[in-house]
């Protein structure tokens, strides 16, 4: 424990709540098997965890790790878990919480160091779901794709997906099996299928379709409660599971392919 | 550890760390009562083909303390599924008039809706 003096211009003199700060650390140049470390940091009443983690960066302990850029829950790089629940460490008020945090890197999901967590495993699904728009029909070169409110109304919400992780960190699922596209990558191929100008649905259908598509969610609905964005992953993963469905039956009433 | 990456292990027991986990399993775990009383009811038809005397014993032991304990066992489990899966349902089928999306309570209204009329009807055709 080392309660370094602080320096008033980082803190300012008014309402400083001392918490302690237990941090998973894992260093593997040093040593192969994470550990905890516990800093004291002064807090001032509007600070967010991440405050208190840069405090620790600046004055206590430069060493430690973490991803974070916009500090204000729109780049999506600072999730974590916090007294075990996964949350944007930006979005998350000191106040909130009790006077002793425990602070880990997001569940489910491979650590490269401290609190740093891999991402390929989204961006390898995001890929194979194809979360692009497939166009329908090409525009001419100098034509925009049109589009009416209401049509942008169908997809809109699933659009705000800021690629966070925290619906992975939620969802066992994600645990269980390696290969499961996981709620944000098959939310964003939802994002996709519904859209007017797209024509991709079939095609993503034989990723989102899979063994390791969105039957593999059981509906444990996690992902939703910790979504930043209110993207309800797993809402969409239903309603495709509905259109899969569908589809399936339409093909063997002999109704045809639908795109 | 061979590698230079740390990979966490789920727990065992995952399910018991969160009150959103335990909802899931009761949800999930609710299956089991459910899948027993529908059995029971098999047995029921089963009896019923068999005779009046097969049939009043049927009833008899339905009647039984420990069956009726099951019984209650089974219906809270029903209810607690019913009610989270409508709670559930205008998220799965989300429905909209022209430009304007349906509220949430309509849908789960209209689920309740047809549950009242079905369990109606079934209890006037069994009631007679
Ligand atoms: S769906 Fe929500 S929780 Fe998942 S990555 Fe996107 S914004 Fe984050
Ligand atoms: S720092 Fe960008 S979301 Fe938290």
């Amino acid at each position: 424990m080392n309660p370094s003096p602080m320096p008033v211009s980082a803190v300012g003199a008014n309402a400083l709540r001392t918490i302690t700060l237990e941090v998973f650390r894992f260093r593997p140049e040093q040593d192969p098997l994470p550990s905890w470390q516990t800093y004291q940091v002064p807090c001032r009443e509007e600070w967010v965890v991440l405050d208190a983690l840069n405090y620790i960066k600046d004055h206590l302990d430069g060493s430690l790790s973490y991803r974070w850029s916009c500090h204000m829950a729109v780049c999506g790089s600072c999730g974590m878990m916090i007294n075990g629940k996964p949350i944007l460490s930006c979005k998350a008020f000191v106040r909130d919480f009790p006077d002793h945090i425990r602070v880990e890197p997001l569940g489910n999901l491979t650590v490269i160091r401290d609190l740093v967590v891999k991402q390929e495993r989204l961006l390898a699904n995001l890929s194979a779901v194809k979360s692009w728009l497939i166009p329908k029909t090409p525009a001419a070169a100098d034509e925009p794709y049109r589009q009416t409110p209401v049509q942008l109304d169908q997809y809109r919400h699933l659009s705000m997906c800021i690629n966070c992780l925290l619906c992975y960190a939620a969802c066992p699922q994600v645990a269980l099996n390696e290969g499961y596209l996981g709620p944000a990558a098959l939310a964003l191929a939802h994002r996709y299928n519904l859209d007017s100008r797209d024509g991709g649905t079939f095609e993503r259908m034989q990723a989102t379709a899979s063994a390791d598509g969105i039957w593999e969610c059981s509906f444990v609905g996690e992902c939703s409660e910790v979504c930043p964005k209110h993207v309800d992953p797993a809402g969409a993963i239903q309603q495709m599971k509905l259109a899969s469905s569908l589809d399936w039956f339409a093909r063997r009433l002999g109704l045809g392919e639908r795109s | 550890m061979s590698s230079s990456v740390y990979t966490p292990k789920l727990p065992r027991w995952w399910w018991l760390h969160h009150a959103g986990y335990r909802r899931y399993m009761v949800r999930e775990l609710s299956c089991i009562p459910i899948g027993v009383f529908a059995v029971m009811l098999i047995v029921g038809c089963w009896r019923l083909e068999q005779g009046p005397e097969s049939w009043q014993a049927f009833r008899a032991a339905l009647a039984t303390p420990l069956a009726l304990v099951w019984q209650l066992i089974a219906l809270a489990f029903a209810v607690y599924h019913s009610i989270t899966w409508f709670a559930l349902a205008p998220r799965t089928m989300p429905l909209r008039i022209g430009a304007r999306r349906l509220p949430a309570s309509w849908i789960a209204g209209a689920h309740y809706l047809a549950w009242a009329v079905l369990s109606l009807l079934v209890l006037r055709i069994v009631g007679g």
